[in-house]
């Protein structure tokens, strides 16, 4: 192997071990950011000695004893440091008397605990929203501070600085390495999928930049999302947002036109979406439902997604069906912009009169200002109504609101048509 | 990126119908699949019964003709698949590299096409193909 294609494969396995590793060391040091610096010596050591000795027969368990020998190292160095404060001392004594038995544990032991620990921590409301998505990226999702910020489409050092402030929050709070109790349990839960579907958010309908979709921000989100259902399976709502999360990836080749441009849901070739991933959300649906969690806003969701995928043509749609989980979803987690999703099911289901009621009520609505999808929704059922002077008028409204150029371009064609008093 | 690891086992080209694997060689792969899931990267596998149980459909001269298994021409035949989701070919074969095969198994991976991998015309080309893969049914 040349010494190029073994750094690349030392990467592609610390892709897949780093998140056990930086659990496990957290564990025994009780500080996700020291865990994760030694992790990373771990790698700058595997890539000073596997070019010349060859990868290892077992990869992973050699980065994983390296990086905990050195979290071992760092205990006893602390522990000689802290000699005299006995409080200090006590405390460092525990951490090793805890973390020697772990270092001889083998790698295929379940450190599932551990890895939900670090998905708590790294989604721990202390941090920002921005935070939680940057560390959980990093720790949990394998990426480098160079791939996130691709994705994000912000500077490197950016999220470096980031990824830096959210662990010094973390040791500053002194935010313990635990699962949070049954108490603060569905809130915490929460907290962590709100992270996931943000990912997965920002890659299927990307809020800037001049591609409408990025699907590999999807993917990672979905991974995420799948080794969460791995390590709580009796959590309904992790089931639901996966179910959400693959019902939705399976359209994403049939969301882009040849020339990059976005294809609304009603518009796509069906025939394009991807049938594995469909049959895994449905599965994942049954799942969420099977342990009643039918009615989480998730699932539900899921649910809405679902009656999309199980109509052949766009005309098969259950809109009644979707209508009803939308108002479901409404009394569960009221909010505007499931109201004018809901108008748009209701709309489709009792005709464009009935969905304008509803988003006529919306008009004022302070969440909504700036909100392009307000003024498009509006403009697609007046203009189905036949009243092509305001559509048109609101068409070019969202297009000047949204900050997709793709979408931009799709609204202002929907504008030129109406002038032209062609319906689409 | 999807990859599928194709596994092949030698010897299974002329193994007889109803060949399966023994309870200790299935525990130790569920444990490897079990593995995949876990790292979030599994999206789909399958074991395949032996070639003597399946047929070939050949079109030599344009036209299809069928002969049973097994087929006395085949060096390496399937024994199954996983389909995977990873970040990059090295990844792909790190889990490969992981699987806990024997010393006649081969896995073989290799990526799957996407639409998007295509020039414009020959997207224009394959527009029919996915609507095959639709008929497969609701699942």
């Amino acid at each position: 192997m040349t010494a190029s294609a073994t750094h690349k494969a030392i990467d592609a396995v610390f892709r897949i071990e780093s998140a056990k590793i930086i659990a496990s060391v957290a564990r025994m040091v009780r500080d996700v950011g020291l865990a994760e610096e030694l992790a990373q010596d771990a790698l700058v050591a595997a890539l000073e000695t596997w070019p010349a000795s060859g990868v290892p027969d077992n990869p992973g368990a050699w980065l994983m004893t390296t990086a905990k020998n050195r979290a071992l190292d760092r205990l006893r160095q602390r522990k000689l440091h802290a000699e005299k404060e006995d409080e200090l001392t006590r405390e460092i004594e525990q951490l090793l008397a805890d973390a020697m038995p772990r270092v001889d544990a083998a790698l295929d032991d379940d450190i599932g605990d551990d890895l939900l620990r670090l998905v708590f921590t790294a989604c721990h409301p202390v941090l920002s929203t921005e935070a939680r998505v940057a560390l959980t990226l990093r720790l949990l999702g394998g990426l480098t501070t160079d791939e996130i910020a691709r994705a994000f489409l912000v500077p490197e050092s950016t999220i470096a600085q980031r990824i830096v402030r959210a662990k010094r929050t973390l040791a500053e709070a002194r935010v313990p390495f635990e699962v949070p109790r049954t108490a603060e349990l569905a809130e915490r839960l929460s907290s962590v999928l709100e992270v996931v579907y943000l990912v997965f958010n920002e890659g299927y309908s990307a809020t800037s930049g001049e591609h409408w979709v990025r699907p590999t921000l999807c993917e990672d989100a979905l991974r995420l999302g799948r080794i969460l259902a791995q390590l709580t399976p009796r959590e309904p709502e992790v089931h639901g947002l996966v179910a959400l999360m693959e019902i939705q990836a399976s359209r994403l080749a049939a969301r882009i036109g040849p020339k990059g441009e976005p294809i609304l849901l009603l518009d796509q070739n069906r025939a394009r979406w991807d049938q594995l991933l469909i049959g895994r959300g449905l599965a994942a649906l049954e799942r969420a439902e099977a342990q009643g969690g039918a009615l989480g806003p998730y699932a539900l969701q899921a649910a809405i997604a679902a009656c999309h995928a199980r109509a052949l043509a766009a005309a098969d749609t259950d809109w009644s069906r979707i209508a009803a989980l939308y108002d479901a979803l409404a009394a569960l987690t009221p909010s505007p912009v499931v109201e004018l999703n809901r108008a748009v099911a209701v709309a489709m289901a009792f005709g464009p009169a009935a969905g304008l009621s509803i988003v006529d009520k919306l008009a004022g609505e302070p969440a909504l200002k700036g909100y392009h999808l307000l003024p498009s929704v509006r403009a697609d059922l007046l203009a189905k109504l036949g009243r092509d002077e305001e559509a048109c008028a609101e068409f070019k409204r969202a297009a000047d609101l949204t900050r997709n150029e793709r979408e931009r371009a799709l609204l202002l064609g929907r504008a030129a048509a109406c002038a032209k008093g062609t319906r689409q | 990126m999807r990859f599928m690891m194709l596994m092949i086992p030698k010897g299974y080209e002329s193994a007889t119908p109803g060949t399966l694997p023994d309870a200790e060689g299935v525990a130790r792969m569920m444990k490897y699949n079990e593995s995949l899931q876990k790292a979030g990267v599994l999206l789909a596998l399958d074991g395949l019964h032996p070639p003597s149980m399946g047929a070939r459909v050949s079109f030599e001269g344009g036209k299809p003709k069928v002969r049973d298994g097994p087929f006395a021409e085949a060096k390496e035949v399937l024994g199954g698949y996983w389909m995977i989701q990873v970040k990059s070919k090295e990844e792909a074969v790190a889990w490969a590299s992981r699987c806990p095969a024997g010393p006649n198994e081969v896995i073989e991976i290799r990526q799957v096409q996407e639409f998007a991998d295509f020039p414009p015309d020959v997207q224009q080309a394959a527009a029919g193909l996915p609507e095959m893969q639709l008929s497969r049914g609701g699942t």
